[in-house]
């Protein structure tokens, strides 16, 4: 029988190691895993590399991960939001690294390595820093620099209804990088705001297949990040 | 007639006009957010959002925020009816497969062969971030820069070449500045309208690119 439910954040994060990379969704503060991410920080796996949109924001959830020293490495797209300090701090210090990926790149390398893609060629990022030292073709005309995937051992994102099977449902435009990091890694592991019976989810309006996740825990009263 | 530059609600209205009826469009945090409140109620435009939204509305009343339904600079918005909500990789194989018509975005500076620099000034002292910048340059099929003619300090900011690292090569089509509407053209860049009062002369001397005034140039309406 299939059942990706577990009882408990902790049996969420469970087996996460040192060194893992953690793909982590949310934009801005919309879509964080808050409660996951509580529960990594309690767990203890350290020299991370965490890919995020947002290099976190406050001392809270990500922020927090990071001003504990268990993270080695930022790969995000915008590391300087509002409300962030920690990432800022450690950054000057030489105490964290960061690969800047250009967003939609850092979406679609995600997305190749779910779908077994084993690189593609972007127009973003030709002839400016961030294509430096990549390999550029020339395609019908047009420059394209070539990007690798980026897979994840574990994601955790966030989501609205589950069920047993790991089909989900997201809220409005908290979905964001979810349905792709879901993909992308070996382990995808989902707070779900409400688990619902097999079949209470209608098939059109499944928006995650559960044949991309392993782990579902719910979270009836999911905290934004920040919040008390 | 002294020169009256515009003012960036000016810019703002200035452009609100231009944007077609239909277009489907991604609005550049800050003085390019402001052109949506400008464009004729008669035209129906679609604005999407990189966090995978197309159909953002106006800010909602105060009090009402949900932190599910923000923009690309963070802020809340609501809805309009026909919106959609779709996934990351979808919204930027939007951007990058030229299906967003118009990209209106902020810059340092603009070259003459419309080179976009927004993302960095090559400044070191804190962590660089591009967000999804290099995307809409590469990607729209049509973008437009709004930005002040000069720095604060007075420098210009379209140039020969960009002294700051590329967002994107050869890819702004247009220039909406306090000053001056600009064509960027295989023939370099054509100045189309004047602020009221401006004279080319003292255009050009702000502007480290050569400029041509269009045959049929006008002044800025506003």
């Amino acid at each position: 029988m299939i059942n990706k439910i577990v009882p408990s954040l902790a049996a969420a994060v469970a087996g996460i190691r040192d060194g893992a990379v953690v793909l982590v969704s949310g934009f801005g503060a919309s879509g964080i895993p808050v409660e996951l991410i509580d529960a990594l920080v309690d767990q203890g796996a350290k020299d991370l590399t965490v890919v995020t949109n947002n290099a976190g924001a406050g001392r809270t959830d990500v922020a927090k991960l990071m001003a504990m020293g268990r993270v080695r490495k930022v790969v995000c797209s915008y590391p300087r939001s509002a409300g962030s300090v920690v990432f800022e701090e450690l950054y000057s210090a030489g105490k964290i690294e960061l690969e800047l990926v250009p967003q939609g790149t850092l979406s679609e390398r995600m997305r190749a390595a779910g779908a077994g893609i084993g690189g593609f060629y972007t127009p973003t990022a030709v002839g400016t820093q961030l294509g430096e030292g990549k390999e550029v073709r020339t395609l019908d005309g047009r420059d394209y620099v070539l990007e690798k995937p980026l897979k994840g051992d574990v994601a955790l994102i966030k989501a609205e209804l589950a069920d047993r099977w790991g089909n989900l449902t997201y809220r409005m435009a908290a979905r964001n990088f979810a349905p792709t990091m879901a993909m992308a890694a070996e382990v995808t592991v989902v707070q779900a705001r409400r688990i619902v019976d097999l079949g209470g989810i209608p098939p059109e309006a499944v928006i995650t297949p559960g044949i991309f996740v392993d782990r579902v825990v719910e979270v009836p009263h999911p905290k934004q990040p920040g919040q008390e | 007639m002294a020169a009256k530059p515009l003012t960036r609600d000016e810019i703002a209205r200035r452009v609100g006009r231009d944007i077609p009826d239909g277009a489907y469009v991604n609005l550049g945090i800050g003085l390019p957010t402001l052109a949506a409140n400008y464009v004729p109620s008669d035209r129906e435009v679609v604005y999407h959002s990189e966090n995978g939204i197309l159909g953002m509305g106006p800010a909602p009343k105060p009090g009402t925020a949900d932190p599910d339904l923000i923009n690309a600079g963070k802020q809340p918005i609501t809805l309009l009816p026909g919106a959609s909500i779709f996934h990351h990789t979808d919204a930027f194989a939007m951007i990058r497969g030229g299906h967003i018509d118009l990209a209106l975005l902020g810059a340092m500076q603009v070259a003459a062969n419309g080179d976009l620099a927004n993302w960095s000034t090559g400044d070191e002292t804190f962590p660089p971030a591009v967000g999804g910048a290099m995307d809409l340059g590469a990607g729209a099929a049509s973008v437009w820069v709004l930005m002040e003619h000069t720095t604060k300090e007075g420098a210009p900011k379209i140039l020969e070449r960009c002294t700051y690292p590329l967002t994107a090569a050869g890819v702004v089509d247009r220039i909406y500045t306090n000053l001056a509407v600009i064509d960027v053209t295989q023939d370099g860049l054509v100045v189309r309208e004047m602020a009221p009062g401006l004279e080319f002369g003292e255009l050009q001397k702000k502007t480290g690119a050569g400029l041509r005034l269009a045959n049929d140039w006008r002044t800025v309406q506003v």
